[in-house]
Parts: structure tokens; C-alpha cells; sequence
């Protein structure tokens, strides 16, 4: 069986993460009368229009001006609501005063929701594309940031998030991604999905976050029908802040040859940034190949910006040996 | 908790001299901070606490209570000052100010001290905030989650208003009708390099604000009568335009030597200003206490 029948349930048919945000808000809205949901004009593509046709009463749209929308969700908060902000991630973490003061330093519990994220978006190009969305909210201490690389996690942080009193940050992608088995692991704060861990020592470990979860698969697929290595293990990093220790612990106790990470996004200071700071505290600590985003984006279909960024199987499989 | 809240004499002259030498005698021993913008935000916020600001005495963090959001954060030591005068922590803490490790810090740190609404001192981000604030009051009034509809107020500076957040709030509350919001504008005419006027000018500014939908007034800014009278009168709905009073109040206001665009906007006083200071204020009495040791 090849890690991608392993991993991914292919009789669900795939989903993008904001529509099963906007889904689970509007079922989460209809059942909880604090939660309060703010938009910036971007409700279709942000998928909070099935709520606002549910809570209409409950729904804000404050038009496009997020620097306001980010301020007046901080005072829901501070007024006892469950507040939900959504815009583009790169409009949104582009007000980063305000999540710095009114939302991180004041305390108050908004659920920032950055969709559209990096260059698996497609034609609109770069100016719609968050790239550096994480680097940014993961630098604030109190902020909690998800990546959800399929349905199952978003509404798991969903449901986790409406009852956490600190911000978040969640990023979502606007194209379908396939479910993933569910591996009966539990929900924890800051911990990753461990989907394959090797039991072959010195091969590679994968570490992919979001949209590109499923070409890493199929890059590690193609790595092992190739002969270039007898297994390769796949960890789902959808927390990227709190990150616990213990992932780590796990990746190290597979005694990998080397770790891989692999995310839309750039290569400084997302996952990337994240395990070359905790693997570098470690010891002895296997090598570190970050894969991601290393220039501004452009327009293209989201699978020919895939293809040209590298992260198709193939392009994932070519940089992890170097060929 | 209880607290002591001495509504009907926050607005007196004793009061007033006594906040204007707390903010004098803690910026001294902080060496550092805004001793103008506070001092002209006195008369403002005595008024308001005595007049207008509904707060159950006993305690503090009842959710009908009305809010205060200090957007203008550098002006913070005007609002300790008036806090300890109602009794929400003793009033030798003033000597804290800016003191590594004490919760009254340089600007309003909410994470710190959790009677601050909002941390501010960013500039032009409280108007947000207590938008949020009156818009969620409301809805949790309507769903009957709170009998009583709290009013929520916010100060803000003149030099602040620059900030393009600010418009973007004034926009929304003419599509909100938040009735239960009233913001308060400190206009002493001076911010860091000069005067407002020459740095970046607001004028006409009560026309820019009827245009955005706001239900516009101004007045003397340290005539504690008619600002009494203004705090008394907002009368609080659930849909109506939100209120903005044009405070017009002089920059280091009470302090003959401090009055000025911008020479004090950032300076603590020396030891010898700031017994002139204080000599000036009590006209040659001697003060009932002092923050100096």
C-alpha cells in the first residue's frame, strides 16, 4: 500500500479548508450566541457568508478596512464575544499593528482567519497571496497559529479555539485538499499529526503544513517506488505556534538521515524557521532541507504555480535528493 | 471589592490640582513621560467621572458597567491619577509609574493591569476598540444577557486622529449607529514636532466628522460645568449616531510654563520646575501629601 492510500481517504472527496471553516462556523454560530463574525467585503471567498446568512444579526461586515475590523474585533472580545475575523491572510497579518496592540497585547481572544494562503491561490498573483502570514503571527507570544491541512483539523481547532482564551491566527487555503485517515490521535495544542513514522532508521522525515501535505505524500511515494530510500516518514505540522517539544522528541527518536519541510509559503521563518530553531537546540540534531517559497509569487493556474514553485511530487521528490 | 468612589467631588479643584500634581510628581520620579497631553485631559476626565461614567462601586468588572477606552495610551498618567482618586489602588503606587516591574506602566498595558480596556499607545487604535465594545454591549443587551445598556467612552489626542484607523471607525459607526458610544477629543493643538495646525492640520474638522455621520459638539475644554453638562446629557440608545466632543484644551494646561504646543509634550520637569510647578498650582500653600518619599 503506498503512503498516499495509507494517509488520505480518497472515497471523501476533497475540500478547501476555508469551506470547511465557513461550514463548521456556521454550525459553531447557530449554536452559540456569542460568537460574532467581522469580514472585509471578502465573505464569499472567505466563506463567512454561510454564517452571515445564518446569524445575520451576528455578522459584521465592516467593509475594506481591516486595520478597523481588527480593532472592533479586539472590543467584542473585551465585551464577552467569541469574535471571528476573515480577510485574505496577507490583508489581515498586513495589519500587524493591530494584532500587535489590540488584539496579542491587549489579551483579547479574536480568531483572526487568513484565507488564500500562498501561491496555490493561482491567477490573482502575488499582491493576493500570503506568504509571510505565519513568520508574523507566530512572532507574537500569545498568538495561536494553525495551519489545517484537511477538514477533521479545522473543525477540531474550531471547536478547540471558541473556548481557548488567547488569539488566533488560522490559515486556510482556497484550493480542495483531500481528507486525512483519522489517525485516533487526540487533539492537543501544539501538537503534530504523526501519519507515517518509519520504522527504517536514517530516512528521510517529512514535515509538510497545509496545502502542500499532499504533494509531500506523493513526493515520498515517489522516493520509495524509486528506490532513493526503503520508507520515508510524514508528519502534519498544522500547529505553528505553540509547537511542543515533543514533536520533536518523536521526529528524533525516528533517528531520521535528515528532515524535510515542506510549506506554501517563504522559506524564512514559517515551518521551516520553526524546526531549524528547535532541531538546532537539540545536540546532535539530524540535517534540516527547508522547502518553500524563496521569491514573490505570480499569476498562473494554482497547479502551473505548484509546478513552477516545486511542489508537485515529483518537484518535492527532485529537491529532497537534490537531483 | 470595593472601592472608593468619590463621585460628587472628582470635578473639584481640590481634585484637579491634586491629579495635576500626581501627573507632575510621577513623571518626576519617572523621569520621563507626557506631562501635556495628560495635564490637558484633566478637566476632561474628572467631568466624566463625575457626570457621565456609570460604574457599580463595588465592583469594578461588572458587565453593565460603562467602559473607558484610553486611545491616546501617552496620556495615561492624567488617567492613574483620576483612578487612584476613585480609589482603584492606593495612591502611593503613583510613584510606580514607569518603574521596572510595576503595573503602571509608561502606556496603558492591559496584559499588566487588568483595569486598563485596551493596551494603547499605538496610535489611532482605541476608536476600534471601543466600537467593538459598544457594539458588543448591545448585542449582549438585546439577547437579555445584561439588563442595563452600558455606555462606553474613548479619548483620543489630536495629533492621533491622523491615523487612518481612526476615519475608518468613524465611517463604520455611521453604518452602525452605535447609540451608545461618545468619544472625546483631547484637541490641545500641539503633538511631538509642533503644532497640530502646522504638522499635519485637522481643519475643519467638525465638518470632516458631521460628514462621517456623527452627532458632533464642542466646548472648553476645561470648563468642568459645561462638560459635566455634555457627559450628563449623552443619553444612551440602542441605535443612534455616535457622539464626538471637540474638547478645545491647552497643552500643559494649569502650569503657566508647560503651556505650550509642544515643548513639554515628552519632558519630565527638573526638580526646581517642578517645585515651581507645584508652587503654582497650590498658589504658595503647601500640598496634602506628595508622591516624594
Amino acid at each position: 500500500m503506498s503512503l498516499y492510500e495509507k494517509i488520505f481517504d480518497s472515497s471523501i472527496k476533497a475540500k478547501a479548508t476555508r469551506l470547511a471553516f465557513g461550514e463548521k462556523l456556521k454550525e459553531l454560530g447557530s449554536k452559540n450566541e456569542q460568537i460574532v463574525v467581522l469580514e472585509g467585503d471578502l465573505s464569499k471567498s472567505t466563506r463567512t457568508d454561510l454564517f452571515a446568512a445564518e446569524c445575520p444579526d451576528r455578522f459584521f461586515n465592516m467593509g475594506i478596512a481591516e486595520a478597523n475590523m481588527i480593532g472592533v474585533a479586539a472590543g467584542f472580545a473585551r465585551a464577552g464575544k467569541v469574535p471571528f475575523a476573515a480577510s485574505f491572510g496577507c490583508f489581515l497579518t498586513g495589519r500587524f499593528d493591530q494584532i500587535r496592540m489590540s488584539v496579542s497585547f491587549t489579551g483579547a481572544a479574536v480568531n483572526l482567519i487568513g484565507s488564500h494562503a500562498g501561491v496555490g491561490i493561482g491567477e490573482d498573483g502575488h499582491s493576493q497571496m500570503a506568504l509571510e502570514d505565519v513568520t508574523l503571527m507566530r512572532s507574537l507570544p500569545n498568538v495561536r497559529v494553525f495551519q489545517p491541512s484537511h477538514e477533521r483539523e479545522t473543525h477540531s481547532f474550531m471547536e478547540w479555539t471558541v473556548k481557548d482564551p488567547n488569539p488566533s491566527y488560522m490559515r486556510v487555503t482556497r484550493q480542495g485538499l483531500p481528507q486525512v485517515k483519522d489517525t485516533g490521535a487526540t487533539f492537543k495544542e501544539g501538537h503534530w499529526e504523526f501519519l507515517h513514522e518509519s520504522k527504517e532508521e536514517n530516512v528521510p522525515c517529512i514535515v509538510a503544513t497545509g496545502g502542500v501535505l499532499e504533494p509531500s505524500v506523493k513526493a515520498a511515494d515517489e522516493l520509495i517506488a524509486s528506490g532513493a530510500y526503503p520508507d520515508v516518514s510524514i508528519v502534519n505540522a498544522s500547529w505553528l505556534n505553540p509547537v511542543s517539544k515533543e514533536n520533536i522528541d518523536r521526529i528524533l527518536a525516528l533517528k531520521p538521515s535528515f528532515v524535510v519541510s515542506v510549506e506554501d509559503h517563504y522559506k524564512m521563518g514559517g515551518l521551516g524557521g520553526i524546526l531549524a530553531e528547535m532541531l538546532s537546540e537539540r545536540p546532535s540534531s539530524p540535517a534540516l532541507k527547508r522547502i518553500g517559497v524563496t521569491e514573490f509569487g505570480q499569476s498562473g493556474s494554482p497547479s502551473d504555480n505548484y509546478e513552477n514553485y516545486g511542489f508537485t511530487g515529483p518537484g518535492i521528490a527532485k529537491q529532497i535528493t537534490g537531483a | 471589592m470595593n472601592f472608593h468612589w468619590p463621585k460628587e467631588t472628582l470635578s473639584s479643584p481640590q481634585t484637579r490640582k491634586a491629579m495635576r500634581q500626581a501627573i507632575l510628581e510621577s513623571i518626576f520620579l519617572a523621569k520621563s513621560g507626557h506631562p501635556g497631553g495628560s495635564l490637558s485631559m484633566v478637566e476632561i476626565l474628572s467631568s466624566l467621572f463625575e457626570a457621565g461614567f456609570q460604574l457599580d462601586s463595588s465592583d469594578f468588572y461588572n458587565p453593565e458597567n460603562d467602559r473607558f477606552v484610553l486611545s491616546k495610551g501617552h496620556g495615561v498618567p492624567a488617567y492613574y491619577a483620576i483612578m487612584s482618586q476613585m480609589g482603584l489602588f492606593e495612591a502611593k503606587e503613583l510613584a510606580g509609574l514607569r518603574q521596572y516591574g510595576h503595573f503602571l506602566q509608561g502606556h496603558p498595558d492591559r496584559l499588566r493591569f487588568d483595569k486598563m480596556e485596551a493596551s494603547t499607545g499605538s496610535l489611532g487604535q482605541g476608536a476600534s476598540v471601543a466600537l467593538g465594545l459598544a457594539l458588543g454591549l448591545r448585542l449582549s443587551y438585546r439577547a437579555k444577557k445584561i439588563s442595563r445598556l452600558p455606555r462606553v467612552y474613548c479619548v483620543l489626542g489630536d495629533g492621533e486622529i491622523q491615523e487612518g484607523q481612526v476615519w475608518e471607525c468613524l465611517m463604520s459607526c455611521g453604518k452602525f449607529m452605535p447609540g451608545n458610544l461618545t468619544f472625546v477629543l483631547d484637541y490641545n493643538k500641539g503633538q511631538i514636532d509642533g503644532p497640530t495646525s502646522e504638522v499635519m492640520n485637522l481643519e475643519p474638522l467638525a465638518d470632516k466628522l458631521r460628514a462621517f455621520n456623527l452627532e458632533v459638539s464642542s466646548c472648553d475644554g476645561h470648563d468642568v460645568d459645561r462638560l459635566k453638562d455634555y457627559f450628563s446629557s449623552c443619553h444612551t440608545q440602542e441605535e443612534g449616531k455616535a457622539r464626538f466632543l471637540i474638547a478645545n484644551t491647552v497643552k500643559g494646561k494649569g502650569i503657566s510654563f508647560m503651556e505650550h504646543p509642544n515643548k513639554w509634550h515628552g519632558a519630565a520637569p527638573s526638580e526646581e520646575q517642578l517645585v515651581d510647578a507645584i508652587k503654582e498650582l497650590y498658589e504658595g500653600e503647601s500640598p496634602n501629601g506628595t508622591l516624594r518619599g
